[in-house]
């Protein structure tokens, strides 16, 4: 079937979908946040033996467990959404980019909720 | 899904070389895209031996020299000749730029004059911008007003605003920007493109103008205008020396600050 519909008309598409602005906001705001807490992670790691009981100790601090918790939180929402923005532009086919999506997100919240119960298991847990 | 060789009457075949005349020492070699898409031949690359001492400065000059003087069937476009109609933009030495502004002298080597990357192509540097144009009508570059005219004079406007509109309103839509752009060539059916945009925030910034809201709303879309990822290609590319990822920078700007 030939597309007869105007330039005009294809450009214009289903309009705007007013959305993307909190999504790029959410971003920046995330790899801000990111930057310290990443830093505190790399440091405090570097700093320590690595034994199973010395870790588990600073994982109970409860100020331990707050930043990794946020950490774990801000790095996984921050992957979504860069993840999204990588599908967007370079998975073509509607279909396949739709489901794409959805999977990585999955993935990604996935992630974040074992990252957070392991946290709360080591620091509230026997 | 991704294709990563080109389909077999897409690759660039070699073509022939239009030698210069006995006699000529002065010698600019042009590497020149050739294609008709209605003769069902492959693309090819012609070289052209042109005699620099009898050819102006500009690339524009030396394509009409070997238009006029070596092969007629070249086609492309151009006008004013002198950076204002945007018409000679091509990709020339890799880069995106007016043929008419580019000097043959700065050239170092060979002169590679390709079409404008990832647009259809009409024939040899004649490139199909109806969607470019398209876009660039999207966003309704002209003044939208619910007050009415003054009668007796025109809509007045500081020159402090005035100002606001420098490095936006000369834009002349040579389409060097949005087709260096690579979100540009992922996703041109649904990004509107750096040229597109930077006129869209022309008249959002116009202090004349009563409808950046809407303006905001039309291009607050994950594809239309947040495909940029500031890669800077588009400013880069610029013949006029614009920067369309700063207009769209502070578009994105004030679609945060009318959140916040």
């Amino acid at each position: 079937m030939d597309d007869l519909s105007t330039p005009l008309s294809k450009v214009k598409g289903l309009g705007s979908a007013k959305e993307g602005t909190t999504h790029f906001w959410h971003q920046r705001l995330t790899a801000l946040i990111l930057i310290p807490l990443v830093l505190w992670f790399g440091f405090s790691i570097a700093s320590m033996p690595v034994e199973h009981a010395t870790l588990t100790g600073w994982v109970r601090q409860p100020v331990v467990a707050i930043a990794l918790i946020l950490l774990i939180l801000s790095t996984f929402y921050h992957a979504q959404l860069g993840l999204q923005i990588v599908i967007e532009d370079y998975v073509s086919t509607h279909s396949t980019r739709t489901v794409s999506i959805i999977l990585s997100n999955f993935m990604c919240l996935l992630f974040a909720i074992i990252g957070v119960v392991a946290v709360l298991k080591i620091s509230l847990g026997s | 899904m991704a294709e990563f060789s080109l389909p077999a009457n897409s690759v660039v075949k070699q073509g022939k070389l239009f030698a210069a005349s006995e006699g000529v020492t002065n010698i600019k070699r042009f590497i020149v895209y050739r294609y008709d898409p209605a003769s069902g031949e492959n693309p090819y690359i012609d070289t052209y031996e042109v005699d620099m001492d009898n050819c102006g400065p500009m690339v524009l000059d030396g394509l009409l020299k070997i238009k006029d003087a070596m092969d007629s069937t070249l086609s492309l476009r151009r006008s004013c000749r002198e950076g204002i109609c945007g018409s000679c933009s091509m990709n020339i030495d890799g880069r995106n730029t007016l043929a008419c502004t580019q000097s043959i002298a700065e050239i170092k080597g060979d002169v590679k004059v390709y079409p404008l990357p990832h647009q259809p192509v009409v024939k040899d540097l004649v490139s199909d911008l109806t969607n470019f144009y398209a876009q660039y009508a999207s966003v309704e570059p002209w003044m939208k007003t619910d007050s009415a005219t003054p009668p007796d004079r025109e809509r007045l406007q500081s020159k402090q605003d005035r100002e606001k509109l420098d490095g936006l309103y000369e834009c002349i839509l040579c389409a060097c920007c949005s087709t260096a752009c690579p979100s540009y060539w992922w996703n041109s059916d649904r990004f509107l493109g750096p040229a597109a945009l930077l006129n869209a925030y022309r008249w959002i910034v116009d202090s004349r103008d009563e409808a950046a809201g809407e303006r905001l709303d039309d291009l607050e879309d994950p594809f239309k205008l947040y495909r940029c990822h500031t890669i800077m290609n588009c400013t880069d590319s610029c013949p006029k020396g614009l920067n369309p990822a700063q207009a769209i920078a502070a578009t994105k700007k004030l679609l945060v600050q009318r959140k916040l």
